[in-house]
């Protein structure tokens, strides 16, 4: 620097010269004219516009952006302030420095803008100068709009979810994963199936995005077909419905399955008869004697696609009245099994008869003497399955237990109201086939809400709410041994109660 | 007294137009009004001579001169100055120079005392300036330009310098010159005194876009309202009949 080489530099204040029009004295600019006489000689905003007209919808309250997207803004907010701007032209004259709404009256249908630009005029000088424009709204209906006025019910894709199960379990659960990601945001009716749900939709790709989300969380195999509407032969425009068939794989948690032997082999042998632990994309397999496990995913599984030899609907109680274990705790996927020898009886049975049944199971880490279980009642069952024939000289167990019951702490319990509840989609039920019983609908609900608090691993992907009405009791401290497993309660996520409109929160606060 | 007037659309009055305390050299124009504006006001005083330099019409940039002399680039040619020899009064030293920098109008500024040069002028033509215009020579900036000719014109009386200029250097200015000095603009704004701005002790010449309140800055500041030409150039007179005697 100058000073650090030891030269006097002489500071530098700057003059003032008079205007070269009104003659008041002013520091001197690049044009040499006081900033009143430079505005009043030029105008930047010359050539810009004015005065603007917008299309309005007034159902959505959308601003249409020529030549076809509407843009969904709120009253003075960032989103029309952008739109308004970008309906300028010929503002790449100048460069935009600010812009602001004045506020007009909501019904009044203007809309002002306050610009603020700069231009460069005459020899350098960048003159700064705002000015107002003024938007009038001009009420159109959008296309969406006008569809759904001229015909309410009008769909343009529509998915049908179908598994073929006597039970809806796999529905509920479904329901809650699709609540929890806000896939179905789109749909714009649903509708319950006698052994399903459809979901429609009014654009092909929000459609084809929830048949993605739904291949994610279960294994299916869906296909798609389209249907002519209407054609307009001057512009080829094509308008079609589309239609997904999504069939989610029979076989559900708990189920007990016999491999055909095709499967068996590919799958190292696996003993022809497995459970099913848990059903995601894909299919979680556990052979009870051996504690060997494998994974079918919705490929393999549709390429054999072999069913359940019995469902939980099947499913006997026990009560367990040895057990002995038989070898260490396994860790399977994520799950502990110990194989263990225990000695059962049918709750049917016991007292009134001697039948009690040396078994070998995968549950020696829950049971103690004195349990009760549910399990399949190989002994007694009638099984009709082509996949069981083909083994010749397979000796079937006489019963395969599958989880521990609850049931007697249940009933001391006395329905009393959970501390938490779940949501639900917003679903018209199809009535017209007369097949559906609400009482057996609401025993299924339940017992998928005992499923839940006993699983932690299924409440994982769904979302829990804090049941305002729960009480927590006032005998609490008498138990005596295990407590029925409940959901702790920092699993469970606040409502969020908006009191401005209908007190009930429709909306869930998302962690 | 100020006058406003055009040369072929042109404010710039200073590119074509020489005006000293002794003479006036004006450019050849397509129309004749504007060598009828130098004429009507300077005719009976000093002598008015149509002229150009090396083929051009930007003789104001390109020559300097005082009472004393007139100092011509290399590219002028021996007619022009020949006519310039015969037309100018015989004790004004009509000299060409050999300079780099031609454009010594942009280069030079100059009254009959002092003179302020381009930085980078050389040193034989500074010794030329010296004696044959009889001036002191200073080499200096205006407000941050070297083209001390362009930026600044001053007379005798005062001197107009660059808007820009800040209150040191016009202190110092001032002093260098003896003469009092503003900062302004001529023709509506410009920053270019010298090329918009000709003049002498008793008048000046700007251009047409010159508003009134920069017209009257200038007459204030080079004393024009209350000079006449005749005490002037009466002065000079006495100096000649002394020498004939």
């Amino acid at each position: 620097m100058a000073q650090d080489a030891g030269m006097f530099t002489v500071p530098q204040t700057v003059g003032s010269v008079l205007c070269c029009k009104c003659g008041i004295p002013m520091a001197p600019n690049a044009a040499n004219m006081c900033v009143a006489c430079l505005r009043s000689e030029v105008d930047i905003t010359e050539g810009l516009q004015k005065h603007v007209i917008i299309s309005h919808c007034p159902e959505c309250d959308c601003y249409l952006q020529p030549p076809r997207t509407w843009i969904k803004a709120q009253l003075e907010s960032k989103e029309l302030l952008t739109f308004c701007v970008k309906r300028l032209k010929n503002l790449n004259r100048v460069r935009l420095v600010n812009a602001e709404f004045i506020w007009t009256e909501p019904h009044s249908k203007r809309i002002k803008v306050k610009l603020k630009v700069q231009k460069e005029v005459l020899n350098g000088a960048i003159l700064e100068q705002s000015y107002v424009v003024e938007y009038v709204q001009q009420d159109h209906m959008c296309d969406s709009c006008s569809r759904v006025q001229a015909n309410p019910d009008q769909w343009v894709a529509a998915v049908q979810l179908r598994q073929h199960v006597t039970h809806r379990r796999t529905f509920f659960y479904l329901e809650q994963l699709i609540l929890k990601h806000d896939a179905a945001a789109r749909a714009i009716r649903i509708t319950q199936m006698d052994q399903g749900i459809d979901f429609f939709f009014g654009n092909r790709s929000h459609a084809v995005k929830f048949v993605e989300f739904v291949g994610k969380v279960a294994p299916v195999r869906s296909r798609h077909d389209k249907q002519l509407v209407s054609h307009d032969p001057k512009s080829n425009n094509f308008n079609y419905k589309y239609t997904f068939s999504v069939e989610i794989s029979p076989i559900c948690r708990e189920d007990l399955i016999c491999l055909p032997p095709k499967v068996a082999v590919s799958l190292g042998n696996l003993g022809p008869l497995v459970i099913c632990m848990k059903v995601t994309n894909s299919i979680a397999l556990l052979d009870p004697f051996t504690l060997r496990h494998c994974f079918l995913d919705a490929d393999q599984y549709w390429r054999s696609s072999f069913k359940s030899l019995l469902t939980s609907r099947q499913l006997v109680e026990y009560i367990v009245l040895d057990v002995e274990v038989v070898s260490s705790e396994v860790n399977v996927g994520g799950s502990k099994y110990v194989l263990a020898d225990a000695q059962v009886a049918r709750v049917s049975d016991f007292g009134k008869n001697d039948t009690i049944f040396s078994i070998r199971t995968h549950l020696g880490h829950l049971l103690n003497p004195g349990d009760y279980a549910l399990g399949y009642d190989l002994y007694s069952a009638n099984n009709n399955d082509m996949e069981l024939d083909k083994y010749k000289g397979l000796v079937l167990p006489e019963t395969i237990l599958i989880k521990k019951s609850y049931e007697e702490k249940r009933l001391r319990k006395r329905s009393k109201p959970r501390s938490w509840k779940l949501k639900s989609l917003d679903m018209e039920v199809d009535d017209s086939k007369g097949r559906t019983d609400q009482e057996k609908m609401n025993k299924e609900y339940e017992e998928f809400l005992r499923d839940l608090e006993e699983n932690p691993e299924l409440r994982f992907n769904i979302s829990l709410y804090r049941n305002k009405d729960y009480q927590p009791s006032e005998m609490a401290s008498v138990t005596d041994g295990e407590d029925v497993p409940s959901v702790p309660l920092d699993e469970l996520l606040a409502d969020l109660d908006l009191k401005s409109d209908d007190g009930e929160g429709d909306d869930s606060m998302r962690e | 007294m100020a006058t406003r007037l055009m040369f072929e659309n042109s404010c710039e009055v200073g590119v074509f137009s020489k005006l000293t305390n002794a003479f006036c050299l004006v450019a050849i124009g397509g129309s004749e009004s504007f060598y009828s504006t130098f004429e009507a006001e300077l005719a009976d005083v000093i002598p008015v001579v149509k002229t150009s330099i090396g083929g051009n019409r930007i003789i104001g940039r390109l020559c300097v001169g005082n009472k004393n002399g007139l100092l011509l680039p290399h590219t002028t040619t021996d007619q022009e100055l020949q006519h310039l020899r015969n037309s100018l009064p015989d004790q004004v030293v009509v000299q060409r120079i050999e300079e780099r920098l031609s454009a010594l109008g942009n280069c030079i500024a100059c009254n009959d005392h002092v003179a302020l040069a381009h930085t980078d002028l050389d040193r034989e033509t500074e010794e030329i300036i010296a004696d044959v215009l009889g001036v002191e020579v200073f080499r200096q900036t205006i407000a941050g330009n070297i083209l001390v000719g362009s930026y600044c014109s001053f007379s005798n009386r005062g001197g107009l310098v660059h808007p820009h200029t800040s209150i040191e250097d016009l202190d110092e200015l001032s002093t260098l010159l003896q003469v009092p000095l503003v900062a302004g603009t001529v023709n509506r704004g410009s920053e270019v005194i010298g090329a918009g701005l000709t003049v002498n002790d008793w008048t000046a010449f700007c251009g047409s876009d010159t508003t009134a309140t920069e017209l009257s800055v200038i007459e204030s500041v080079f004393k024009l309202r209350e000079a006449q030409p005749n005490a002037v150039v009466d002065e000079m007179r006495k100096s000649l009949i002394d020498s004939y005697v």
